[in-house]
């Protein structure tokens, strides 16, 4: 869903704004101040910031704000947003130039002296203001290979798993799709490698299907190829921003580059490989 | 798959929204790796001054040739060409060198730093083309593994130092006995923290257990991969701490050799 798009989206965010001045209006009593928000308007054709002042109080996060901007002065804003707890990924976005979720990121933790910027995820195609069109990344998705576990344990068609070996991949299971990693990337927000490079998002997704005690897929020569897994160069702005703390560099990249070095790179292992089959 | 993906213009080098001082962090990286970097070739390049008494510098051990104390093959090769000079350093070195320069963390610190790419977390970057680490000179890197390898042999060699750390020479008598000085504890303490850094490495995360499934059936393997993965959180933390003590375990010990510092003995 695009905001912007039918009346009653519209109708609804501007609703939902309007709820939020109030409710800030409420809360803050005489305690609310003024502050600036510099917020991206435009499309896939440019555009440029804009400067908008509200009133701010306690509590509030910088969705609170762009909402109150929307049902003060500009109605038009586009903004995607949904649950406003941190958990559906919808309303990604660059707040001071950092990859966040603007329903997480409070006011108190930013310097509201200056102005804050609030601009779309610039590694993903604008579609109007704050709204950018993240259909790539499900694109991507299909392109890996799917879950494929092992002959069923029990007679019943039911495997057997050990919590122990289930953990590992556990971890990964708690991405929300949000796609800040995939814009913090500079892979893919600097040099636009799209058709190269899947991103931190999916090889985390390939993690938890490689890693998984059940899968018995081999994705190496797709890693090393289609899914361009050497294009990280492990910055570690992933995990940096991720918002579910998933240690994305440590635990799900830098382990697959492992087995691809397993398969690709390591003439002595690829020997003992070659001796245990003839054995 | 053939994506059309338009986006906003790209970013100049070092343009950003952030309004942090984000150049701090590769500046710092920036500096203490070339600080390191020049002080150790030039450590290296001496020759002299590496050892004082019972304590041998970790830039030169294990001390493969030596004039001046007891080394493995002696002293210099009678071979050695003129021209080309000489150190038991220049032999060594390159194996914990390569270990740190394949070093996933430091590779990511040093991209940053040395290469901006990218300067830091979405500033803009210098170049519009990339390659990563997917072709040479870069797919290098994959070597890692093989530098761990002589990275624990050199942990070995680094606790042998240490024990002859401990075994003191009296002057007067040339009995040997044992005690400890501060340059012991400085070996010691060179020897936990590259300790630290070497068994939380990525690829030995891996080689220990990362590459199995499941672990659960294999409990000595889980316990070695839970061990290094523990090592593992805090790898940068080990990667600077180890870097700076081995570091100023040479300098200790070559101010102790040209007279300057006097090694305090604590027992």
């Amino acid at each position: 869903m695009t905001a912007g798009g039918t009346t009653s989206v519209s109708r609804e965010i501007v609703e939902s704004g309007q709820r939020a001045a109030e409710r800030s209006g409420e809360s803050a009593g005489g305690e609310s101040k003024r502050a600036a928000f510099r917020v991206w308007r435009g499309d896939s054709s440019g555009g440029a910031f804009e400067e908008y002042t509200t009133s701010v109080s306690e509590g509030m996060v910088v969705l609170d704000a762009i909402h109150q901007i929307q049902a003060e002065s500009a109605n038009d804003l586009a903004v995607r947003w949904n649950c406003k707890a941190g958990k559906c990924g919808s309303c990604s976005a660059e707040v001071n130039g950092m990859p966040r979720l603007m329903c997480m990121t409070r006011l108190n933790d930013l310097d509201l002296e200056k102005a804050v910027t609030v601009e779309p995820m610039r590694a993903f195609p604008p579609v109007r203001d704050l709204v950018t069109d993240v259909s790539w990344n499900f694109a991507v998705k299909k392109r890996i290979a799917k879950f494929k576990p092992r002959i069923p344990d029990a007679p019943d068609g039911t495997w057997r798993m050990a919590q122990s070996d289930v953990d590992r991949v556990q971890e990964f299971r708690k991405c929300i799709e949000c796609f800040l990693c995939q814009d913090t990337c500079h892979v893919l927000r600097d040099h636009q490698k799209h058709d190269e490079f899947i991103g931190p998002r999916f090889l985390v997704h390939v993690a938890a299907l490689e890693m998984h005690p059940l899968d018995i897929e081999n994705r190496a020569a797709e890693l090393r190829q289609a899914y361009g897994i050497g294009y990280c160069n492990i910055t570690k702005c992933c995990t940096r921003v991720c918002p579910e703390n998933i240690t994305i560099t440590d635990n799900a990249i830098i382990p697959l580059k492992e087995r691809v070095v397993d398969e690709h790179y390591d003439p002595l292992r690829r020997l003992v490989r070659l001796f245990r089959r003839k054995s | 798959m053939a994506t059309q993906v338009v986006q906003l213009r790209r970013r100049k080098w070092g343009e950003t929204m952030r309004p942090d001082l984000w150049w701090i962090e590769p500046l710092i990286v920036f500096t203490i790796l070339s600080s390191f970097l020049g002080y150790a070739t030039w450590a290296a390049f001496q020759n002299t001054h590496y050892a004082y008494g019972n304590y041998l510098s970790p830039f030169y051990s294990p001390l493969l040739f030596s004039e001046f104390r007891e080394s493995w093959f002696g002293p210099k090769p009678g071979g050695w060409p003129g021209w080309l000079p000489f150190s038991p350093a220049l032999l060594i070195l390159p194996f914990p060198a390569g270990f740190r320069l394949t070093c996933y963390y430091y590779r990511g610190a040093y991209y940053k730093a040395f290469w901006s790419d990218p300067p830091s977390c979405t500033v803009g970057e210098p170049r519009t083309g990339y390659r990563g680490e997917r072709s040479l000179p870069l797919v290098l890197q994959n070597v890692h593994r093989y530098f761990l390898y002589f990275a624990l042999a050199f942990l070995v060699f680094l606790s042998i130092d240490v024990w002859k750390a401990m075994w003191f020479t009296d002057p007067g008598t040339g009995v040997r006995h044992f005690g400890i000085g501060v340059g012991t504890i400085l070996l010691v303490a060179n020897v936990i923290l590259l300790g630290g850094y070497t068994f939380g490495c990525h690829s030995l995360r891996h080689l220990v257990g990362g590459y199995v499934d499941r672990l659960s059936g294999a409990p000595a393997r889980k316990k070695a991969y839970d061990c290094v993965s523990c090592f593992n959180r805090g790898h940068m933390r080990w990667a600077w701490a180890s870097l700076f003590m081995v570091a100023f375990c040479d300098i200790y010990i070559r101010m102790l050799s040209l007279g300057i510092w006097h090694d305090w003995r604590l027992l």
